[in-house]
């Protein structure tokens, strides 16, 4: 299972990536494995407000829907529209071009409450 | 209470399976390939599900057929040896205790019935023996493997010297597959071609028709298919799901099923209930509906006309052939029309679909 070391992780399974001010995120490989087959992404349009934790799209597998829920606050500033023709995208390649948002952070302090990724590996047990 | 498994878990494992507890079974939900590929493969080659975990029960004894008769709805009757036929039994209210089919030898039947509802199936069975009838629950000696796709004939063609060609929709006969002597019946869950192949449930003889199969489907496409594709297929072809779409809530004439309710063939238990159900007319029938946005319905989402609760989703997925949501659900017969709208409470959102004729997908 690919498990960058790079990036911080949510116990819901998102990960984020940090540049400057903004915040890259997606779901894990993990997260994309046990959902299976992604025939949609629901993500809302750029503007939307977001605290962390909350939920700010849905992914629907074909066994299954989910929330996606936000790894830090912050304004969501671009969504990936790749996904809306291409939702595949999401279990090919979870960490590159299947990401979904991008946020710029409105409480950067938020990312040293989340986790690495042996703490995302201990908890998922693999 | 620990999971069983059936004779081929170290193959589903081996073939990269995802195993979950499904009836009391480790089963595989899918393989690496993943859902809508192994629905692909399906629909358009050939693949194998294994079904061992379903209950097979044999009924013998002078009054087997008087047995069958009154515990299922259908006309067992007018099955000759040979044949097979999809029914139901019912409780004294209509409500359904499970689907099933009826495979007729010449001296006993065959009864195949749902794996979560086995003990239950068997219970209902013991209590209603009347006369000269010895079952028989033949459930964990027994494998079964579906071959389904549009190659699964030139698949078993390779390995039997049986002539299967003459084998009718809905019949069994006994024939040679890979040495194995077992029974072949052209039945499936999946709207295509198919076969089904019920054996000794040793691991030697599991082992021996589970690779013979891969080898002789190799030049097909032939691949194993895990249980979430077994559940879109099916749903495509509108068939029911016992525990989803009909339980002991649910009565024949509502489900759809009228078309194997025999209510002419004499006294069977559910019958009246059934009949008077039928002179008033069923108040409220299963559909099947597409939703027209990006959304996909889910088991347990309500089911709104007009902004009113009037039920809720069966079944529903997303269909890998005709790429939207589908699914069934019960509504008001007065509602009950092909074009009609209908809403389905999406999470938090009402999504309107509309009730389309069965099955979503024509073979």
């Amino acid at each position: 299972m690919n498990l960058p070391q790079n990036l911080k992780y949510t116990k819901e399974h998102e990960w984020i990536t940090i540049d400057g001010a903004v915040g890259l995120v997606g779901i894990t490989d993990h997260a994309q494995g046990e959902l299976g087959d992604v025939v949609f992404v629901e993500l809302p349009a750029a503007g939307k407000v977001v605290k962390q934790g909350e939920s700010f799209g849905t992914i629907e597998a074909v066994k299954a829907v989910s929330d996606l829920y936000a790894p830090v606050s912050g304004t969501i500033t671009e969504v990936n529209g790749a996904l809306n023709a291409t939702p595949e995208l999401v279990n090919k390649e979870p960490y590159g071009a299947g990401w979904m948002v991008k946020i710029t952070l409105s409480n950067p302090d938020e990312v040293k409450g989340l986790m690495d990724a042996a703490a995302y590996q201990a908890m998922i047990g693999k | 209470m620990s999971l069983k498994r059936t004779a081929f878990f170290d193959r589903h494992v081996h073939a990269g399976g995802k195993m979950v507890a499904f009836a009391g079974f480790e089963m595989p939900v899918q393989y690496t390939p993943g859902i809508v590929e192994e629905h692909r493969c399906v629909r358009e080659r050939v693949g194998v599900f294994d079904v061992s975990h379903m209950g097979e029960v044999e009924v013998a004894g002078a009054d087997a057929l008087a047995f069958v008769q009154n515990i299922t709805i259908n006309d067992a009757s007018k099955l000759t040896p040979g044949r097979v036929q999809y029914s139901a039994m019912c409780y004294p209210d209509g409500g359904i205790v499970d689907d099933l089919l009826v495979y007729r030898m010449a001296d006993r039947f065959m009864l195949v019935i749902n794996a979560a509802n086995t003990a239950k199936d068997i219970a209902w069975m013991q209590e209603n023996v009347r006369g000269d009838v010895v079952l028989t629950d033949k459930s964990d000696a027994t494998s079964l493997l579906a071959v389904q796709g549009p190659h699964a004939l030139a698949t078993l063609k390779k390995l039997t010297p049986t002539d299967l060609e003459p084998l009718q929709y809905y019949h069994w006969m006994h024939a040679t597959i890979a040495g194995v002597p077992m029974l072949i019946s052209r039945t499936g869950y999946t709207g295509e071609l198919g076969y089904e192949l019920y054996f000794p449930s040793d691991a030697a003889t599991g082992s021996t028709v589970w690779e013979a199969l891969m080898q002789a489907g190799k030049e097909f496409g032939i691949a194993p298919i895990g249980l979430g594709a077994r559940d879109t297929l099916r749903l495509e072809m509108g068939f029911c799901l016992y525990g989803n779409d009909i339980d002991a809530t649910t009565n024949p004439l509502e489900a759809g099923l009228g078309w194997i309710t025999r209510l002419g063939k004499g006294a069977f238990i559910g019958r009246d209930a059934i009949r008077s159900m039928k002179e008033d007319g069923p108040k409220r029938k299963l559909v099947g509906f597409t939703v027209n946005d990006r959304a996909f319905p889910r088991h347990g989402y309500p089911i709104q006309i007009a902004g009113v609760d009037t039920g809720h989703v069966t079944s529903g997925t997303f269909s890998p052939t005709i790429e939207k949501g589908i699914g069934m659900g019960y509504v008001p017969a007065d509602h009950a029309t092909v074009g009609a709208g209908i809403e389905v409470m999406i999470r938090t959102k009402p999504v309107a679909a509309t009730i389309v004729p069965l099955p979503f997908v024509k073979k």
